[in-house]
Order: structure tokens, then C-alpha cells, then sequence
């Protein structure tokens, strides 16, 4: 950390260090720059690249890991559509992606506007918050969560108090999604953090300035607070529903592997999961991958589009 | 949030200041609260009879019994709990080697060698960061299970090596723009090469960003569930996660008390690894959404 500052920084003479010798210079920058750059050139190409076109050819055959691939045509995306499990998978990760990112985010940033208030132990505070983001993810968590929304566990419980008996979330299929979404929101720290890193930037005076001209609490969060922060909202917004709409291992060890009760669970990479590593249809799996990158692409290129109307840029405003 | 209602009744300005301050105090410990539920929950779990696990509604075991930690020795069908931490840390080690090696030569040339292409290939890394990983899931099994490599853990670091992780290229790249100029063309006018200006200038300045990376990294592959879950298949071979569903698999009901014994064992590397770093994690998160 404190490295940066130790640093030997030479009194700049300002002599503008040698202007590209020449076009020799340039060709040696060139095979430097692509030497440095040779893992990840080969991991795109292996790992990333040739993977997508790879699925991109299942997706249109059938393969079963032991037979060579045979091509079928659209035949994968026709019996997808039709299939109910499909079907539900997708209504279950957008009530999933539609129901926690919003409330996760809500909380994140009312969280990060406490937060952000300069009080003794709001260090404390902020790391503690932080810390689902980091275990929530775990097998572990998986098994807490289980248990605590289990029948006669701590939420059965509480809601019997309020005359409400489901006899637990994770039993119930109406119920055991909103086990996943709590289990989402609990891992509020992470957008947090980054809302707080927005709201440290807005200048001070554009408040003393509001506060002069009467404005009160809720006019200044939403004439400078809200628009200051719009960027960092909208990072969060596309970062926090691509991941949702990749949740897995949650929603695998939630439901005890089983993604259910009756598919409850049965979140889209679930399916997937069954479809490929279980029942072998690696073309079926593969068209399923392939259309949640069109649907991401999509959500992806919706918010970008939709930025124009309420993401505010700093130069934008001069 | 609380603290921001303005009361109709006038109060003085420190009075007001006050109950700000309770208000505020009030709120934070609500969230802590309910933030905090489950990990103390699974601590006092841990010391419970299996019986009163579920049953028993309060925090805190009555008396505390050690039974369920003693079970953890006896392994989980003849295998050491000891083999599945040994995994998991080969796992997360090689993954922090990969990564820092990697990602920082890769963020060496976006940052500090200009390069025909380099913009265009900078928005191809960024452009993989939106990708949703199970599109490459399929051919990357079926590559590696042609390979005869399923069953190691190199499909599982393969890509740590290879600088896929462009989340952590990305916030490389940023800390090195971040470095003063002046001393990588110093550098260069005393005669280094981008080799000696990466390996002796640049990268012990970015310490604080290979410390980030490396947390980061080794905390994800603790905790990587699905990888595993794939690729490995023989019960000496798996991880933490894998063994942690093994044992639910096999004595989740009769020894309930020791999965959960097991299961806070599991995270306590990473709660002492947040503990330490707590900083560099959360720093390093904030700035990602900020440039």
C-alpha cells in the first residue's frame, strides 16, 4: 500500500523520454506488446474463442460425448421450446433475477447512504456487511441456509408467530425461490461497497449549495445524490443481473441437488447442468447455453441503450 | 437513512445531532444483526447434539458438546477431512500463481506497451467479462475429457494461467495507468527493457492490486462449487465443496451435527483471510466500478 508513496518519484525535467524511435521502435513495441499479451492471446483462442464456436456447432447437433456429433439442424431449439422443464426453468431465473436484484440493490444502496455518513465503527460496519458477498457463495452457506429455512427453524417459526405455517421454505415449492432470493440479498456488501466508492466522490458543496436554497432531504438524494451516482447504479444494475441470471451452485445445494420441490428451483443453469453432465444431451445443453447468451446480450444491450435516458456522465453535464 | 427525517418538532442542532447519531447507530446494528444471524447460527450449531440442531431455537448451544468435531476425524468414507483441505489448497494456490503471473503480464501491455491492436483486443478482454461462462462449459469439458485431463486440476487452473480471470486484468490495468509516467520512461532511458521495467518497476508498485487479485482469487477457488462438481470424480480427488455434499450424501442425517462442524471448518480460511485483507478486498472492489 504504502509502496506508492515511498516511491522514488525523479523530479520530472520534462524532456519527453524518446518520441518512438522510428518505425524500428514501433515494431519492437509491437512484438513486445504481443509477447506479454501471449497468455491471454492463447487462453482466448483455447479457452474462450474456440470454446464458443464449438458450442455454437452443438447446439445444432446431437452429441452424447461417446458418439461423434450428428447434425440435426434447429431440432435442439424446437424440442427446447416446447419443453415445459425448459419452460419453467426460464419463468424460475427471471422471478429470480427480476425479484433479487432489485431488493438486493435497494438495500445496497440504502445501506451504502447510511454507511456513507462519517460515524465511529462505520469501518466495522462496512466490513462486516461485506462478508456474505465473500462465503454466500460456499457450499457451506448453502447448508446454513437450508437449515435455517427449514421446517421448525428460525423462519418457520418466526412466521408461525404471524399465523403463517408453510412448514418451511425449502419443503415448499411456492416458497423455497425466496429462500435463494434471501439468500441473494444477504450478499448486499458487494454492491454496496461500490455504491459507497460513488457516493464519496459527489462534491460536498453541490449538497451546501441544495441546502441553501431550502432544498430538503429527499429533493437533494434525488436531484444530486441519484443522478451523481447513476453510473456506479448502472454498473451495478448489468453486473448484478448477468450474475443472476448465472446463479448455480446456491440454488444446487439449497435444494439439496434436486432443484425443487417440483423444479422450484430449477434455475436455468440447473437445467442446463442435468441436461449436459447428467443426461449426456450435450447438443441440447449447448443450444440452451447459447440462448442464455443471446438473452444476457440482450438484457446487456437494453441497459446500455436505456443509459442514454438516466445515466449521468460528468462531461455530459458540462 | 433514518438519521435524514427532518422532525416537525424544532429541536436544537445539537439535540438533533444526537438522535441522528442514535438513529444511525440503531440502524447499523439492525443490519448487523440480521447480517451476522447466520454465521454465529452455524458457530453454535457447530457445539449443539445433532438432535437439537434444527430443533432447538436458541443461538446458542446450552452446553456446549464436542462430538462434532471429534466426528470430523474419522473422515468421510475412509477419507481424511485432511485430503480434501490439501486439495482445496493445491487448488487455490496454483490459481493465485496463475492468476498474478498472468494477469499482470497481460495488464503490462495494456497499460504500458503501445501496440497495434491494443484497443481492439482491450475491448475483446472487457467483452469477456458479460460472457456467461456455461457457453464454454460444454466444449471446454468435452476438450479436456478428449485430453484425458478430467479427474486433475488442470481444467480447473488452466484458464488462472492463461489470464481468462478478466476481472482481475481489468483492475491490473487500472492501478498500472494509475502509476506515475515518469518512471517507466526513466526506466527506459536508463536502458530497461519492458521485461526489467515490468519485472523490477512496475510490478512491485502494483502490490496492492496483485494483493487484491490474489485474495480474490484464492477465495473463489475455495469456494468453487461447480468446477469441481464436473471435473472431478474420484472422492481423493475432491475439494472442500465436493466433500462437504459427499458427507451430505452419506451421513447428512445420521451425523447432521458433523456436516455442520464441517461445514463452518470449511469457511473458516476465508473469514481469516477477509479478516486480515478486510482492506485490499474492499478497496479493490470499489474501484472496479468506478473507472
Amino acid at each position: 500500500m504504502t509502496l506508492v508513496k515511498e516511491a522514488p518519484v525523479r523530479p520530472a525535467k520534462k524532456r519527453s523520454a524518446a518520441p518512438a524511435a522510428g518505425r524500428r521502435g514501433r515494431r519492437r513495441e509491437n512484438i513486445a506488446g504481443y509477447l506479454f499479451m501471449s497468455p491471454w492471446i492463447a487462453g482466448f483462442l483455447v479457452l474462450t474463442a474456440g470454446p464458443m464456436i464449438a458450442s455454437l456447432y452443438y447446439a445444432f447437433t446431437r452429441y452424447n460425448l461417446f458418439t461423434p456429433p450428428e447434425w440435426v439442424g434447429l431440432d435442439n431449439f424446437r424440442t427446447m421450446f416446447q419443453d415445459p422443464r425448459w419452460q419453467k426453468s426460464v419463468e424460475v431465473t427471471l422471478k429470480y433475477v427480476v425479484v433479487a436484484t432489485p431488493l438486493k440493490l435497494l438495500l445496497a444502496l440504502g445501506v451504502a447512504l447510511l454507511l456513507a455518513q462519517k460515524r465511529r465503527g462505520q469501518g466495522l460496519y462496512r466490513a462486516a456487511f461485506y462478508m456474505p458477498s465473500l462465503i454466500g457463495a460456499s457450499v457451506s452457506v448453502g447448508f446454513v441456509w437450508r437449515a435455517l429455512f427449514s421446517d421448525d427453524a428460525i423462519v418457520d417459526r418466526t412466521q408461525k408467530v404471524f399465523g403463517l405455517d408453510v412448514g418451511g421454505w425449502i419443503g415448499n415449492p411456492d416458497y423455497v425461490i425466496y429462500a435463494l432470493v434471501a439468500l441473494s440479498i444477504w450478499q448486499f456488501g458487494a454492491p454496496m461497497v461500490i455504491f459507497l466508492a460513488g457516493l464519496k466522490q459527489v462534491p460536498q458543496e453541490l449538497y451546501e449549495a441544495a441546502e441553501m436554497d431550502g432544498a430538503g432531504p429527499l429533493r437533494r438524494f434525488w436531484n444530486i445524490t441519484l443522478p451523481m451516482i447513476s453510473p456506479v447504479l448502472f454498473f451495478n444494475v448489468l453486473l448484478e443481473s448477468i450474475h443472476a441470471f448465472q446463479v448455480f451452485g446456491s440454488a444446487y445445494v439449497v435444494s439439496n441437488t434436486q432443484c425443487g420441490p417440483a423444479d422450484a428451483t430449477l434455475v436455468y443453469t440447473c437445467y442446463l447442468y442435468q441436461k449436459g453432465f447428467k443426461e449426456a444431451q450435450m447438443g441440447f445443453a449447448s443450444a440452451m447455453a447459447w440462448t442464455l447468451v443471446v438473452a444476457v446480450a440482450l438484457v446487456t444491450a437494453v441497459l446500455f441503450w436505456s443509459q442514454k435516458k438516466w445515466v449521468h456522465y460528468e462531461e455530459a453535464a458540462k | 437513512m433514518t438519521s435524514a427525517t427532518s422532525s416537525p418538532v424544532v429541536h436544537t442542532p445539537s439535540e438533533r445531532r444526537r438522535f441522528g447519531s442514535v438513529a444511525w447507530h440503531v440502524g447499523s446494528l439492525a443490519v448487523l444483526a440480521v447480517v451476522l444471524y447466520p454465521v454465529i447460527w452455524v458457530l453454535g450449531a457447530s457445539f449443539k447434539p445433532s438432535k437439537d440442531i434444527i430443533a432447538s431455537i436458541d443461538l446458542l448451544p446450552t452446553k456446549p458438546v464436542w462430538e462434532n468435531f471429534s466426528g470430523l476425524a474419522d473422515g468421510i468414507s475412509g477419507i481424511s477431512i485432511g485430503t480434501f483441505f490439501t486439495n482445496s489448497l493445491l487448488y487455490a494456490g496454483l490459481a493465485v500463481a496463475g492468476v498474478v503471473l498472468s494477469s499482470s503480464l497481460t495488464a503490462y501491455a495494456f497499460a504500458k506497451i503501445r501496440f497495434a491492436g491494443r484497443n481492439l483486443l482491450f475491448t475483446m478482454m472487457i467483452g469477456t467479462l458479460l460472457l456467461p461462462y456455461h457457453v464454454l462449459l460444454i466444449p471446454q469439458y468435452v476438450m479436456f475429457r478428449k485430453l484425458e485431463l478430467t479427474d486433475t486440476l488442470v481444467p480447473l487452473v488452466a484458464g488462472k494461467f492463461l489470464a481468462t480471470e478478466a476481472f482481475f486484468v481489468f483492475l491490473m490495468v487500472q492501478f498500472m495507468r494509475g502509476l506515475p509516467k515518469e518512471l517507466d520512461e526513466a526506466a527506459k532511458l536508463d536502458g530497461c527493457g519492458h521485461f526489467r521495467t515490468y519485472w523490477s518497476i512496475v510490478l512491485p508498485l502494483t502490490r496492492p492490486a496483485l494483493i487484491t487479485s490474489a485474495i480474490f482469487t484464492f477465495i473463489n477457488a475455495w469456494n468453487d462449487f461447480m468446477g469441481p462438481l464436473i471435473y472431478l470424480n474420484t472422492p481423493d480427488k475432491y475439494t472442500v465443496s465436493l466433500g462437504l455434499m459427499m458427507f451430505r450424501d452419506q451421513e447428512g442425517i445420521s451425523n447432521y451435527g458433523s456436516m455442520i462442524a464441517m461445514s463452518l471448518v470449511a469457511l473458516v480460511p476465508v473469514i481469516a483471510f477477509f479478516m486480515a485483507f478486510q482492506r485490499y478486498l474492499i478497496d479493490g472492489m470499489a474501484t472496479s466500478g468506478l473507472k
